[in-house]
Protein backbone atom coordinates (compact mmCIF):
# COMPACT_ATOMS: atom_id res chain seq x y z
CA UNK A 1 0.00 0.00 0.00
CA UNK A 2 1.40 3.33 -1.04
CA UNK A 3 0.54 6.34 1.13
CA UNK A 4 0.36 9.87 -0.29
CA UNK A 5 3.78 10.71 1.11
CA UNK A 6 5.06 7.49 -0.41
CA UNK A 7 3.94 8.79 -3.80
CA UNK A 8 5.82 12.00 -3.09
CA UNK A 9 8.93 9.98 -2.32
CA UNK A 10 8.58 8.21 -5.69
CA UNK A 11 8.20 11.63 -7.31
CA UNK A 12 11.38 12.94 -5.63
CA UNK A 13 13.35 9.90 -6.77
CA UNK A 14 12.14 10.16 -10.36
CA UNK A 15 12.75 13.91 -10.51
CA UNK A 16 16.27 13.45 -9.13
CA UNK A 17 17.00 10.67 -11.63
CA UNK A 18 15.69 12.90 -14.42
CA UNK A 19 17.97 15.80 -13.46
CA UNK A 20 21.06 13.70 -12.82
CA UNK A 21 20.62 11.81 -16.11
CA UNK A 22 20.32 15.10 -17.98
CA UNK A 23 23.56 16.39 -16.47
CA UNK A 24 25.52 13.17 -16.99
CA UNK A 25 24.23 12.64 -20.53
CA UNK A 26 25.70 16.01 -21.48
CA UNK A 27 28.93 15.02 -19.72
CA UNK A 28 29.34 12.11 -22.14
CA UNK A 29 29.15 14.15 -25.34
CA UNK A 30 30.46 17.58 -24.47
CA UNK A 31 34.06 18.62 -24.97
CA UNK A 32 36.32 19.34 -21.99
CA UNK A 33 39.34 21.45 -22.92
CA UNK A 34 40.14 23.63 -19.92
CA UNK A 35 42.84 26.25 -20.29
CA UNK A 36 44.37 28.46 -17.67
CA UNK A 37 42.43 31.50 -18.84
CA UNK A 38 39.11 29.66 -18.91
CA UNK A 39 39.55 28.57 -15.31
CA UNK A 40 39.94 32.12 -14.02
CA UNK A 41 37.13 33.66 -12.04
CA UNK A 42 34.99 35.81 -14.28
CA UNK A 43 35.52 39.46 -13.56
CA UNK A 44 34.64 41.22 -16.81
CA UNK A 45 37.81 39.97 -18.50
CA UNK A 46 40.21 41.45 -15.97
CA UNK A 47 42.46 39.34 -13.77
CA UNK A 48 40.51 38.66 -10.57
CA UNK A 49 41.48 41.04 -7.82
CA UNK A 50 41.67 39.89 -4.20
CA UNK A 51 39.52 37.31 -2.46
CA UNK A 52 35.97 36.63 -3.66
CA UNK A 53 34.85 36.51 -0.01
CA UNK A 54 34.09 40.19 0.10
CA UNK A 55 32.56 42.01 3.03
CA UNK A 56 28.86 42.47 2.50
CA UNK A 57 26.25 44.75 3.92
CA UNK A 58 25.16 43.94 7.48
CA UNK A 59 21.58 44.67 6.38
CA UNK A 60 21.33 41.21 4.81
CA UNK A 61 21.89 39.77 8.26
CA UNK A 62 19.21 41.98 9.83
CA UNK A 63 16.74 40.94 7.11
CA UNK A 64 17.44 37.30 7.90
CA UNK A 65 16.76 37.93 11.61
CA UNK A 66 13.50 39.75 10.92
CA UNK A 67 12.46 36.96 8.58
CA UNK A 68 13.13 34.38 11.27
CA UNK A 69 10.93 36.21 13.77
CA UNK A 70 8.10 36.82 11.34
CA UNK A 71 8.09 33.40 9.77
CA UNK A 72 7.80 31.66 13.12
CA UNK A 73 4.92 33.94 14.04
CA UNK A 74 3.22 33.42 10.69
CA UNK A 75 3.42 29.65 11.06
CA UNK A 76 1.21 29.99 14.15
CA UNK A 77 -1.48 31.55 11.95
CA UNK A 78 -1.71 28.57 9.59
CA UNK A 79 -3.62 26.21 11.93
CA UNK A 80 -5.65 29.19 13.16
CA UNK A 81 -6.85 29.89 9.61
CA UNK A 82 -7.69 26.22 9.06
CA UNK A 83 -9.88 25.94 12.15
CA UNK A 84 -11.27 29.49 11.97
CA UNK A 85 -14.85 28.65 10.98
CA UNK A 86 -15.31 26.34 13.98
CA UNK A 87 -14.63 28.95 16.65
CA UNK A 88 -16.68 32.02 15.76
CA UNK A 89 -16.10 35.24 17.69
CA UNK A 90 -13.58 33.81 20.18
CA UNK A 91 -11.48 32.54 17.28
CA UNK A 92 -11.53 35.95 15.65
CA UNK A 93 -10.55 37.71 18.89
CA UNK A 94 -7.64 35.36 19.50
CA UNK A 95 -6.40 35.88 15.97
CA UNK A 96 -6.90 39.64 16.15
CA UNK A 97 -4.91 39.90 19.39
CA UNK A 98 -2.12 37.83 17.88
CA UNK A 99 -2.08 39.97 14.75
CA UNK A 100 -2.03 43.08 16.95
CA UNK A 101 1.09 41.83 18.72
CA UNK A 102 2.60 41.00 15.34
CA UNK A 103 1.72 44.47 14.08
CA UNK A 104 3.24 46.09 17.19
CA UNK A 105 6.45 44.15 16.63
CA UNK A 106 6.51 45.32 13.05
CA UNK A 107 5.83 48.91 14.04
CA UNK A 108 8.74 48.73 16.47
CA UNK A 109 11.09 47.41 13.80
CA UNK A 110 9.88 50.05 11.37
CA UNK A 111 10.35 52.83 13.95
CA UNK A 112 13.84 51.56 14.79
CA UNK A 113 14.75 51.71 11.12
CA UNK A 114 15.47 48.02 10.68
CA UNK A 115 13.29 47.86 7.59
CA UNK A 116 15.28 50.62 5.92
CA UNK A 117 18.01 49.68 3.54
CA UNK A 118 21.39 51.31 4.18
CA UNK A 119 21.65 54.64 2.47
CA UNK A 120 24.53 57.05 2.18
CA UNK A 121 24.09 59.86 4.70
CA UNK A 122 24.33 63.10 2.81
CA UNK A 123 26.00 65.95 4.69
CA UNK A 124 26.13 68.87 2.27
CA UNK A 125 29.06 71.14 3.07
CA UNK A 126 27.98 74.38 4.69
CA UNK A 127 29.11 77.39 2.66
CA UNK A 128 29.82 80.41 4.79
CA UNK A 129 28.93 83.70 3.28
CA UNK A 130 32.00 85.77 2.67
CA UNK A 131 31.56 89.37 1.64
CA UNK A 132 34.40 89.51 -0.85
CA UNK A 133 33.12 86.62 -2.93
CA UNK A 134 30.40 88.72 -4.47
CA UNK A 135 32.75 91.54 -5.43
CA UNK A 136 35.22 89.18 -7.04
CA UNK A 137 32.44 87.41 -8.87
CA UNK A 138 31.00 90.65 -10.23
CA UNK A 139 34.47 91.77 -11.31
CA UNK A 140 35.03 88.53 -13.17
CA UNK A 141 31.71 88.71 -14.91
CA UNK A 142 32.38 92.32 -15.81
CA UNK A 143 35.72 91.32 -17.29
CA UNK A 144 34.01 88.55 -19.22
CA UNK A 145 31.48 90.99 -20.64
CA UNK A 146 34.23 93.32 -21.74
CA UNK A 147 36.14 90.57 -23.49
CA UNK A 148 32.97 89.41 -25.19
CA UNK A 149 32.23 92.92 -26.37
CA UNK A 150 35.77 93.30 -27.63
CA UNK A 151 35.48 90.06 -29.55
CA UNK A 152 32.30 91.23 -31.17
CA UNK A 153 33.82 94.54 -32.16
CA UNK A 154 36.68 92.80 -33.87
CA UNK B 1 -2.54 -2.12 -11.99
CA UNK B 2 -0.51 -1.84 -8.83
CA UNK B 3 -0.61 1.58 -7.18
CA UNK B 4 3.18 1.89 -7.38
CA UNK B 5 3.21 1.42 -11.15
CA UNK B 6 0.30 3.83 -11.52
CA UNK B 7 2.14 6.48 -9.49
CA UNK B 8 5.28 6.01 -11.55
CA UNK B 9 3.36 6.39 -14.82
CA UNK B 10 1.53 9.55 -13.65
CA UNK B 11 4.80 10.99 -12.34
CA UNK B 12 6.68 10.36 -15.56
CA UNK B 13 3.86 11.85 -17.65
CA UNK B 14 3.67 14.94 -15.43
CA UNK B 15 7.46 15.36 -15.52
CA UNK B 16 7.62 15.07 -19.31
CA UNK B 17 4.69 17.45 -19.88
CA UNK B 18 6.16 19.99 -17.48
CA UNK B 19 9.60 19.90 -19.04
CA UNK B 20 8.05 20.30 -22.50
CA UNK B 21 5.97 23.25 -21.34
CA UNK B 22 8.93 24.89 -19.61
CA UNK B 23 11.22 24.43 -22.60
CA UNK B 24 8.64 25.79 -25.02
CA UNK B 25 8.05 28.75 -22.76
CA UNK B 26 11.49 29.96 -23.77
CA UNK B 27 10.22 30.22 -27.35
CA UNK B 28 6.91 31.74 -26.23
CA UNK B 29 8.65 34.36 -24.15
CA UNK B 30 11.09 35.36 -26.88
CA UNK B 31 8.36 35.59 -29.51
CA UNK B 32 5.99 37.56 -27.29
CA UNK B 33 8.74 39.93 -26.13
CA UNK B 34 9.63 40.48 -29.77
CA UNK B 35 5.99 41.20 -30.59
CA UNK B 36 5.67 43.74 -27.79
CA UNK B 37 9.02 45.35 -28.55
CA UNK B 38 8.32 45.57 -32.30
CA UNK B 39 10.93 43.01 -33.35
CA UNK B 40 10.72 39.65 -35.09
CA UNK B 41 12.19 37.27 -32.53
CA UNK B 42 13.40 33.75 -33.35
CA UNK B 43 11.62 32.78 -36.60
CA UNK B 44 14.20 30.87 -38.64
CA UNK B 45 14.37 27.37 -37.16
CA UNK B 46 11.32 25.46 -38.37
CA UNK B 47 7.82 26.91 -38.84
CA UNK B 48 7.52 30.15 -36.82
CA UNK B 49 10.81 29.27 -35.18
CA UNK B 50 9.15 26.53 -33.16
CA UNK B 51 12.15 24.18 -33.34
CA UNK B 52 14.35 26.87 -31.78
CA UNK B 53 13.92 25.12 -28.43
CA UNK B 54 15.34 21.88 -29.78
CA UNK B 55 18.26 23.76 -31.30
CA UNK B 56 18.91 25.48 -27.97
CA UNK B 57 18.77 22.19 -26.09
CA UNK B 58 21.22 20.55 -28.52
CA UNK B 59 23.53 23.52 -28.14
CA UNK B 60 23.38 23.38 -24.34
CA UNK B 61 24.06 19.64 -24.40
CA UNK B 62 27.22 20.11 -26.47
CA UNK B 63 28.53 23.10 -24.52
CA UNK B 64 31.67 22.67 -22.53
CA UNK B 65 30.58 22.52 -18.91
CA UNK B 66 33.52 23.18 -16.69
CA UNK B 67 33.48 23.32 -12.94
CA UNK B 68 35.87 26.11 -12.00
CA UNK B 69 38.93 24.89 -10.12
CA UNK B 70 38.39 27.22 -7.20
CA UNK B 71 34.75 26.23 -6.73
CA UNK B 72 33.30 23.94 -4.10
CA UNK B 73 32.61 21.00 -6.42
CA UNK B 74 29.79 19.05 -4.72
CA UNK B 75 27.92 22.19 -3.74
CA UNK B 76 28.43 23.63 -7.20
CA UNK B 77 26.86 20.48 -8.65
CA UNK B 78 23.98 20.24 -6.17
CA UNK B 79 22.73 23.84 -6.53
CA UNK B 80 21.16 23.58 -10.02
CA UNK B 81 19.59 20.21 -9.24
CA UNK B 82 17.88 21.67 -6.17
CA UNK B 83 16.16 24.37 -8.19
CA UNK B 84 14.62 21.87 -10.62
CA UNK B 85 13.70 19.25 -8.04
CA UNK B 86 12.00 21.62 -5.59
CA UNK B 87 9.93 23.26 -8.30
CA UNK B 88 8.93 19.91 -9.77
CA UNK B 89 8.00 18.68 -6.29
CA UNK B 90 5.53 21.52 -5.89
CA UNK B 91 3.71 20.34 -9.00
CA UNK B 92 2.99 17.04 -7.27
CA UNK B 93 0.14 18.55 -5.26
CA UNK B 94 -1.52 20.64 -7.98
CA UNK B 95 -4.82 19.20 -9.22
CA UNK B 96 -4.90 19.56 -13.01
CA UNK B 97 -8.43 18.15 -13.23
CA UNK B 98 -10.74 16.26 -10.83
CA UNK B 99 -8.77 13.20 -9.81
CA UNK B 100 -5.72 14.04 -11.94
CA UNK B 101 -2.88 14.98 -9.65
CA UNK B 102 0.18 13.09 -8.57
CA UNK B 103 -0.87 13.13 -4.93
CA UNK B 104 -4.03 14.22 -3.13
CA UNK B 105 -2.29 15.59 -0.07
CA UNK B 106 -4.29 16.96 2.86
CA UNK B 107 -1.54 19.52 3.58
CA UNK B 108 -0.98 20.38 -0.10
CA UNK B 109 -0.76 24.13 0.44
CA UNK B 110 1.83 23.75 3.21
CA UNK B 111 3.78 21.38 0.98
CA UNK B 112 3.85 23.98 -1.77
CA UNK B 113 5.07 26.66 0.65
CA UNK B 114 7.75 24.37 2.06
CA UNK B 115 9.05 23.46 -1.38
CA UNK B 116 9.11 27.05 -2.59
CA UNK B 117 11.12 27.96 0.53
CA UNK B 118 13.65 25.24 -0.24
CA UNK B 119 14.27 26.91 -3.59
CA UNK B 120 16.30 29.56 -1.76
CA UNK B 121 19.04 27.00 -1.14
CA UNK B 122 19.79 26.55 -4.83
CA UNK B 123 20.44 30.25 -5.24
CA UNK B 124 22.47 30.65 -2.06
CA UNK B 125 24.58 27.53 -2.59
CA UNK B 126 25.09 28.29 -6.28
CA UNK B 127 26.26 31.81 -5.64
CA UNK B 128 28.40 30.89 -2.65
CA UNK B 129 30.18 27.94 -4.26
CA UNK B 130 31.14 29.70 -7.50
CA UNK B 131 33.76 31.75 -5.67
CA UNK B 132 32.94 34.89 -7.60
CA UNK B 133 32.17 38.34 -6.27
CA UNK B 134 29.22 38.91 -8.56
CA UNK B 135 27.76 35.53 -7.71
CA UNK B 136 28.13 36.12 -3.99
CA UNK B 137 26.41 39.51 -4.20
CA UNK B 138 23.68 38.10 -6.43
CA UNK B 139 23.00 35.18 -4.14
CA UNK B 140 22.87 37.41 -1.07
CA UNK B 141 20.40 39.67 -2.77
CA UNK B 142 18.36 36.69 -3.92
CA UNK B 143 18.32 35.16 -0.45
CA UNK B 144 17.21 38.40 1.22
CA UNK B 145 14.58 39.00 -1.44
CA UNK B 146 13.18 35.48 -1.39
CA UNK B 147 12.97 35.11 2.38
CA UNK B 148 11.38 38.56 2.67
CA UNK B 149 8.68 37.83 0.12
CA UNK B 150 8.11 34.34 1.50
CA UNK B 151 6.73 35.69 4.79
CA UNK B 152 3.66 37.23 3.23
CA UNK B 153 3.42 34.70 0.42
CA UNK B 154 2.21 32.26 3.05
CA UNK B 155 0.26 34.94 4.90
CA UNK B 156 -1.65 36.04 1.78
CA UNK B 157 -2.91 32.49 1.24
CA UNK B 158 -4.45 32.22 4.71
CA UNK B 159 -7.51 34.15 3.54
CA UNK B 160 -8.10 31.38 1.00
CA UNK B 161 -7.66 28.78 3.73
CA UNK B 162 -10.22 30.55 5.94
CA UNK B 163 -12.77 30.59 3.11
CA UNK B 164 -12.17 27.00 1.99
CA UNK B 165 -11.47 25.55 5.46
CA UNK B 166 -8.83 23.21 4.08
CA UNK B 167 -5.20 22.95 3.03
CA UNK B 168 -6.07 20.38 0.37
CA UNK B 169 -5.88 21.96 -3.08
CA UNK B 170 -8.66 19.72 -4.41
CA UNK B 171 -10.96 20.93 -1.62
CA UNK B 172 -9.97 24.53 -2.31
CA UNK B 173 -10.94 24.23 -5.98
CA UNK B 174 -14.23 22.55 -5.09
CA UNK B 175 -14.97 25.25 -2.50
CA UNK B 176 -14.54 27.81 -5.29
CA UNK B 177 -17.22 25.93 -7.22
CA UNK B 178 -19.57 26.31 -4.23
CA UNK B 179 -18.80 29.89 -3.18
CA UNK B 180 -17.20 31.88 -6.00
CA UNK B 181 -13.76 32.16 -7.51
CA UNK B 182 -11.59 33.38 -4.67
CA UNK B 183 -10.06 36.32 -6.51
CA UNK B 184 -13.27 38.25 -5.86
CA UNK B 185 -13.34 38.01 -2.04
CA UNK B 186 -9.54 37.71 -1.87
CA UNK B 187 -8.48 40.40 -4.32
CA UNK B 188 -5.86 41.71 -1.89
CA UNK B 189 -4.57 38.22 -1.22
CA UNK B 190 -4.34 37.59 -4.96
CA UNK B 191 -2.45 40.83 -5.48
CA UNK B 192 0.06 40.07 -2.71
CA UNK B 193 0.51 36.45 -3.79
CA UNK B 194 1.09 37.41 -7.41
CA UNK B 195 3.78 39.97 -6.53
CA UNK B 196 5.39 37.58 -4.04
CA UNK B 197 5.37 34.92 -6.74
CA UNK B 198 7.21 37.19 -9.15
CA UNK B 199 9.78 37.93 -6.47
CA UNK B 200 10.16 34.25 -5.55
CA UNK B 201 10.89 33.27 -9.14
CA UNK B 202 13.05 36.40 -9.44
CA UNK B 203 11.50 37.42 -12.71
CA UNK B 204 11.50 40.92 -14.04
CA UNK B 205 10.68 43.47 -12.68
CA UNK B 206 12.00 41.85 -9.46
CA UNK B 207 15.08 40.20 -11.00
CA UNK B 208 17.56 42.12 -8.88
CA UNK B 209 19.58 38.96 -8.09
CA UNK B 210 20.35 38.51 -11.79
CA UNK B 211 20.40 42.11 -12.98
CA UNK B 212 22.49 41.73 -16.12
CA UNK B 213 23.72 45.27 -16.26
CA UNK B 214 25.20 45.33 -12.75
CA UNK B 215 25.78 41.73 -11.63
CA UNK B 216 26.32 39.84 -14.92
CA UNK B 217 23.44 37.44 -14.22
CA UNK B 218 24.34 37.23 -10.53
CA UNK B 219 24.32 33.86 -8.84
CA UNK B 220 24.77 31.81 -12.03
CA UNK B 221 27.47 33.78 -13.81
CA UNK B 222 29.99 30.96 -13.35
CA UNK B 223 27.62 28.25 -14.58
CA UNK B 224 27.73 26.91 -18.10
CA UNK B 225 26.44 24.06 -20.20
CA UNK B 226 23.75 21.80 -18.78
CA UNK B 227 24.01 23.21 -15.27
CA UNK B 228 23.19 26.66 -16.61
CA UNK B 229 20.38 24.99 -18.56
CA UNK B 230 19.00 23.70 -15.27
CA UNK B 231 18.82 27.23 -13.82
CA UNK B 232 17.33 28.47 -17.06
CA UNK B 233 14.61 25.80 -17.29
CA UNK B 234 14.06 26.12 -13.54
CA UNK B 235 13.10 29.75 -13.99
CA UNK B 236 10.44 28.85 -16.56
CA UNK B 237 9.23 25.95 -14.42
CA UNK B 238 8.89 28.49 -11.62
CA UNK B 239 6.72 30.72 -13.81
CA UNK B 240 4.55 27.74 -14.70
CA UNK B 241 4.29 26.79 -11.03
CA UNK B 242 3.28 30.25 -9.83
CA UNK B 243 0.76 30.58 -12.68
CA UNK B 244 -0.82 27.23 -11.88
CA UNK B 245 -0.94 28.04 -8.16
CA UNK B 246 -2.69 31.34 -8.93
CA UNK B 247 -5.18 29.48 -11.11
CA UNK B 248 -5.75 26.80 -8.48
CA UNK B 249 -6.12 29.13 -5.53
CA UNK B 250 -7.81 32.20 -6.96
CA UNK B 251 -9.25 31.42 -10.40
CA UNK B 252 -11.15 28.20 -9.84
CA UNK B 253 -8.57 25.68 -11.02
CA UNK B 254 -10.16 23.32 -13.52
CA UNK B 255 -13.65 24.86 -13.14
CA UNK B 256 -15.27 26.34 -16.20
CA UNK B 257 -18.23 25.97 -18.58
CA UNK B 258 -18.61 22.34 -19.62
CA UNK B 259 -18.02 22.68 -23.38
CA UNK B 260 -14.32 22.19 -22.77
CA UNK B 261 -12.77 19.46 -20.60
CA UNK B 262 -11.44 20.57 -17.18
CA UNK B 263 -7.77 20.07 -18.07
CA UNK B 264 -8.13 22.45 -21.00
CA UNK B 265 -9.66 25.10 -18.75
CA UNK B 266 -6.78 24.71 -16.34
CA UNK B 267 -4.17 25.02 -19.09
CA UNK B 268 -5.93 27.99 -20.70
CA UNK B 269 -6.05 29.94 -17.44
CA UNK B 270 -2.44 29.02 -16.76
CA UNK B 271 -1.41 30.27 -20.20
CA UNK B 272 -3.06 33.63 -19.51
CA UNK B 273 -0.99 34.11 -16.36
CA UNK B 274 2.19 33.00 -18.08
CA UNK B 275 1.57 35.65 -20.73
CA UNK B 276 1.02 38.23 -17.98
CA UNK B 277 4.44 37.29 -16.59
CA UNK B 278 5.99 37.90 -20.01
CA UNK B 279 4.07 41.15 -20.48
CA UNK B 280 5.35 42.40 -17.11
CA UNK B 281 8.88 41.71 -18.30
CA UNK B 282 8.26 43.65 -21.48
CA UNK B 283 6.52 46.56 -19.80
CA UNK B 284 8.19 47.38 -16.49
CA UNK B 285 11.63 48.70 -15.58
CA UNK B 286 13.63 47.21 -12.74
CA UNK B 287 13.35 48.96 -9.35
CA UNK B 288 16.26 49.72 -7.04
CA UNK B 289 17.08 47.09 -4.41
CA UNK B 290 16.09 49.20 -1.42
CA UNK B 291 12.81 50.06 -3.17
CA UNK B 292 12.13 46.35 -3.63
CA UNK B 293 12.79 45.53 0.02
CA UNK B 294 10.81 48.42 1.45
CA UNK B 295 7.94 47.68 -0.94
CA UNK B 296 7.80 44.18 0.45
CA UNK B 297 8.18 44.88 4.15
CA UNK B 298 6.36 48.20 4.40
CA UNK B 299 3.55 47.76 1.89
CA UNK B 300 2.83 44.12 1.06
CA UNK B 301 3.30 42.72 4.58
CA UNK B 302 0.84 45.16 6.26
CA UNK B 303 -1.49 44.62 3.31
CA UNK B 304 -1.54 40.87 3.81
CA UNK B 305 -2.11 41.28 7.57
CA UNK B 306 -4.99 43.65 6.80
CA UNK B 307 -6.38 41.16 4.29
CA UNK B 308 -6.37 38.44 6.93
CA UNK B 309 -8.21 40.58 9.52
CA UNK B 310 -10.79 41.79 6.99
CA UNK B 311 -11.41 38.27 5.69
CA UNK B 312 -11.84 36.97 9.24
CA UNK B 313 -14.25 39.78 10.11
CA UNK B 314 -16.36 39.33 6.97
CA UNK B 315 -16.56 35.56 7.39
CA UNK B 316 -17.62 36.10 11.02
CA UNK B 317 -20.31 38.63 10.11
CA UNK B 318 -21.75 36.60 7.23
CA UNK B 319 -22.11 33.47 9.34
Amino acid sequence: MLTEFGKIFVFILLAAVFVVVAIFASKLIRPARPTKEKLLTYECGENPEGSPWIKFNIRFYVVALIFLIFDVEVVLLFPWALAYKDYGLSGFLVGAIFLLVLGLGMAYEWRKGDLEWARPVINPPVIKKQPYVKEVASQISADDNQTVLQDQEI
Amino acid sequence: MSPLLQTIIITVVVLLVLMTIAANLIWVERRMLALWQDRLGPNRVGPLGLVQVVADMVKIFFKEDWIPKFADRPVFFIAPTIVIITVLMSFAVIPFAPGISVVNLNVGLLFFLAMSSLGVYSVVLGGWSSNNKYSLLGSLRAAAQMISYEVFMGLSLMGVVILAGSFNLNDIVEAQGRITWFFIPQILGFFVFFLAGIAETHRLPFDLPEAESELISGFHSEYSGMKFGMFFVGEYLGITLISSMIVTLFFGGWLGPSFLPPVVWFLLKMAVFILIFVLLRAALPRPRYDQLMSYGWKFLLPLSLLNLVVTGLVVLLLK
